[in-house]
């Protein structure tokens, strides 16, 4: 008898085929170009317009619509991509409900705000699609630069040393480049290979060699790396772990949510990936929304997010959380985890602790129940992982000062690993394009 | 329920909603289709001579000229006169006649500015029972370079003579029909009232190209890679039709000629402008091609809903009421002095206003750090420019400062008085002030 979401235990194929196919397809069909001449209608070409202000990356948001609106479609990519070299990556992924949408002014106006995100993706997919690179190099400079981390910090960072005519080698310890845009971005966001589409178009501007399976620590030294290119970019993400600090972390059925989730994006046939009937995740970020919501598309028969704090904290935005909801996901606020249950070596169920804040603390109420789970994702939070010797770290976080600055003269950093900004794909593509604007000043002077 | 019944030059028709000589009246089919759906009126599309008839071309006749989300504002065509033959219109005119009786029926005519022609045609369209004829002195294309249409639109005295040979041929009120092609539209409207016209009416097509196709270098419509001018109409034009109403309406000698007015008439606001400015009945085309002929309704509604809430009884109560008030610049009150003011509450921040009056105007307009944005009063001439940018109605408003108040831009205290150009103290022509 095949499986259902009703079969016990942490099996495949749950659903069939077409439903799984279905279920793991664009969460946001892209426009056509009719959709997307009403939707760039609606754009007031603001002045000094609040969604550029609120882009990280400052992409002139305003003219790109207005690009798209007169047919000058490929002018749009460009105003897109000079600001954003993964533009496309962040039309998907971009939380635009708290950055360019939630301050347009026809969200103020009407509560619908100017579709922006989905109109990058129009713009950015069109040129992508002729597989064209709109960027030229300048002439060579003759200067080497090492980029450790090919996500999207890097990526950035690398392109535009690429483009002033610098040589660089990106190092990258998995097995292909692309960072979170690979390994760590919900599948539905970024279908039919996008994130390694992207990659290669991006290293058509040419002077970049990508060196995988390397990193600092693992065949690398900072210290060698500084000898031997003329700068240094760290953009090595956030690799490690949050502990829950429980008995039993290691037992079978409990999991990273960010394993689980790279698993899911390199998984050649997603219906042949396990997943438990009764799921918990503990956390609520945007790592614990994207493990819960795909637990549930591969058919799990319940899935529990769990939260230590009230629904008003969660680092997910409101948007996410109604996808997860809309999705089947069970969300239970203030409550902690306080106790993993197993037989036989196999999880069977996790006891939490309910919780309330006194003063802005967390405190437990004494007032405990239990999940019963087959499958637990941790999702509570990633570090820095084999912290490179020299530069200074301040609250788990690379210090870095102006742009990108790190406390070791030669040596940039930006991206999640770096202090300062949020932790978004657009967020470390600025960071790593103005590191890059930065290290051609220094180096050019 | 005001009483929306019109008598025209004594044609009558339960609305004054006509819809004019155009595709939409080419055949019986809409022509009792729009009578169902509550057209006042038609004027059928124009007749030409016995005969072969014309033939149009068999590629696109229309080009189009578009608002955000595709919204059609202006339309040109290349269509000729009608293309059936003339017996089959004008047995179908009489049916409809017959069966539509409370209905205006207006025959449009074009025949060659030859008298034996038009003393042919007008017996047999008399024999329908129409209640009227247009004479089509309008149609800039096609036609025109055959002598007929704006050809003769645009010299007076042609006007003046075919005119006066219909009068003297028929008994059915003659209205003539205007082309915008000219300089002065006061001309062509003097001459129909010396040739004894009941009525003129207006505006015909404009002149125009509406776009060009950039890959076969192509004025558009394209008729196998090459494009000639057409005529333009839809809302774009509505401003030129009711400034070229209102110079006739406020004309002396032309003050008392019925006007039927043509131009962009696509709600019952736009008619109830028109009649304001001195139109006895409007006709319409382009609303019709854009959205069918069920429109008429929000248009019987609307203008009788507002003449309730006026208070106005009849449509009589309308037609010509705001021409006392069309004047020139001239005599416009230099003491009449506003400030824009922006609502706050109302205001979306989308810094339009702010762009627009920085750039192109006079700085008048403030921007802190926040998006408040603020009218500075010492700078603002009350030009409007931020009013007509703004995408919020109603957002930003035209404060009229009142006598006594001191206007921060010239520091000078607001009079009480009317004062004009005439009699400005900078107008060199001013004999006032020199005394």
């Amino acid at each position: 008898m095949p499986n259902s979401p009703m079969t016990p235990g942490i099996v495949p194929e749950r659903l069939p085929e077409q439903a799984v196919t279905d279920n793991f397809s664009d969460l946001h069909a892209p426009f056509d170009r009719h959709e997307a001449a009403v939707a760039a209608d609606r754009c007031y070409f603001c002045h000094d317009a609040p969604c550029q202000t609120a882009c990280p990356t400052d992409i002139d948001i305003p003219m790109f619509i207005r690009e798209i609106q007169t047919g000058a479609v490929e002018a749009a990519a460009r105003t897109i991509l000079g600001q954003n070299i993964l533009g496309g990556m962040c039309a998907r992924v971009c939380p635009t409900e708290t950055l360019c949408e939630e301050v347009c002014v026809r969200e103020a106006a009407e509560g619908a705000p100017v579709e922006i995100g989905r109109l990058q993706r129009f713009a950015t997919d069109h040129l992508m699609d002729s597989n064209a690179h709109p960027f030229a190099r300048a002439q060579s400079t003759g200067k080497r630069i090492a980029v450790v981390g090919a996500g999207p910090a890097g990526l950035s960072c690398a392109h535009r040393l690429a483009l002033k005519g610098h040589e660089v080698t990106i190092f990258d310890n998995r097995s292909k480049p692309g960072g979170l845009n690979e390994f760590g971005i919900a599948a539905y966001k970024t279908t039919n290979d996008f994130a390694a589409r992207e990659v290669a178009w991006l290293l058509q501007i040419g002077g970049i060699t990508v060196e995988n399976g390397k990193s600092i620590g693992d065949g690398l030294s900072l210290a060698a790396l500084q000898n031997d290119f003329d700068a240094v970019f760290l953009g090595v993400g956030l690799a490690g772990v949050n502990a829950l600090g429980l008995a039993g972390e290691d037992m079978e059925g409990v999991q990273n949510a960010v394993d689980f989730i790279a698993d899911l994006r390199q998984a050649p046939d997603l219906r042949k990936l396990a997943i438990g009937r009764d799921v918990v995740v503990i956390g609520g970020g945007m790592t614990a929304i994207d493990a819960a919501v795909q637990a549930r598309l591969l058919g799990a028969l319940n899935v529990s997010l769990v939260y230590r704090r009230g629904r008003d904290r969660m680092a997910a935005s409101p948007y996410e959380q109604d996808l997860a909801a809309s999705k089947g996901v069970h969300i239970v606020t203030n409550a902690r985890p306080a106790r993993i249950i197993g037989e036989a070596g196999r999880l069977v169920a996790v006891e939490f602790e309910y919780t309330t804040e006194v003063d802005g603390r967390l405190a437990g109420t004494g007032e405990f129940f239990r999940l019963k789970a087959d499958q637990l994702f941790k999702a509570i939070g990633q570090k820095l992982a084999d912290t490179p010797d020299g530069p200074v770290i301040a609250d788990g976080k690379i210090r870095v000062s102006g742009a990108g600055r790190t406390s070791v003269s030669g040596v940039w950093a930006g991206g999640d690993c770096a202090s300062g900004g949020d932790d978004l794909t657009v967020t470390a593509v600025a960071e790593g394009r103005d590191a890059a604007e930065d290290i051609h000043a220094t180096l050019m002077a | 329920m005001a009483d929306l019944s019109t008598d025209f030059v004594g044609i009558k028709s339960p609305n004054p909603f006509w819809l004019a000589s155009a595709p939409p009246t080419d055949k019986e089919y809409n022509v009792r289709r729009a009578f169902e759906a509550g057209w006042g009126g038609v004027v059928w599309k124009t007749l030409g001579e016995d005969g072969p008839p014309v033939v149009n071309v068999n590629g696109p006749r229309y080009g189009a000229v578009y608002g955000a989300d595709r919204r059609l504002l202006g339309l040109n065509n290349i269509e000729l006169i009608t293309d059936r033959p003339l017996e089959v219109n004008l047995r179908e005119i009489t049916t409809v006649k017959r069966d539509y009786p409370d209905r205006a029926m207006i025959v449009s005519l074009m025949v060659p500015c030859e008298e034996e022609a038009w003393k042919r045609i007008l017996p047999r369209v008399e024999q329908t029972g129409a209640d009227g004829i247009e004479l089509n002195f309008g149609c800039p294309h096609g036609m025109a370079e055959r002598g007929m249409g704006s050809a003769v639109g645009q010299v007076p005295e042609y006007i003046e003579m075919v005119t006066r040979w219909c009068k003297q041929t028929t008994r059915m009120p003659v209205i003539v029909k205007l082309t915008p092609n000219i300089t002065d539209i006061r001309h062509p409207a003097e001459a129909a009232l010396r040739g004894g016209a009941d009525a003129v009416s207006l505006i015909n097509t404009i002149n125009s190209i509406t776009s060009v196709d950039l890959d076969a270098m192509s004025p558009e419509p394209m008729i196998d890679g090459k494009g000639t001018h057409g005529g333009y109409c839809g809302p774009a034009v509505k401003p030129i039709a009711l400034n070229m109403v209102a110079e006739i309406a406020r004309n002396a000698t032309t003050a008392k000629l019925p006007i039927s007015a043509i131009g962009g008439v696509t709600t019952w606001r736009d008619a109830a402008e028109f009649m304001a400015l001195g139109a006895g009945s409007v006709q319409v085309c382009t609303a019709v091609m854009t959205y069918g002929f069920r429109i008429v309704e929000e248009m019987i509604s609307g203008l009788s809903d507002w003449m309730d809430d006026k208070g106005y009884a009849g449509v009589d109560q309308i037609i010509g009421r705001a021409v006392p008030n069309v004047t020139d610049w001239q005599f416009l009150n230099l003491n009449y002095i506003t400030k824009a003011e922006i609502d706050q509450e109302a205001c979306i921040k989308c810094g339009r206003c702010y762009a627009a009056c920085e750039d192109t105007s006079h700085q008048a307009i403030a921007m802190s750090a926040d998006r408040v944005f603020s009218v500075k009063d010492e700078e603002c001439v009350a030009c409007n420019l931020c009013v007509d940018v703004c995408p919020i109605e109603g957002c930003i408003s035209m404060r009229e400062l009142q006598p006594g108040e001191v206007d921060p831009r010239t520091g000078k205290t607001v009079e009480k008085d009317y004062a004009n150009w005439t009699t400005h103290p900078n107008n060199p022509g001013n004999t006032c002030a020199a005394e």
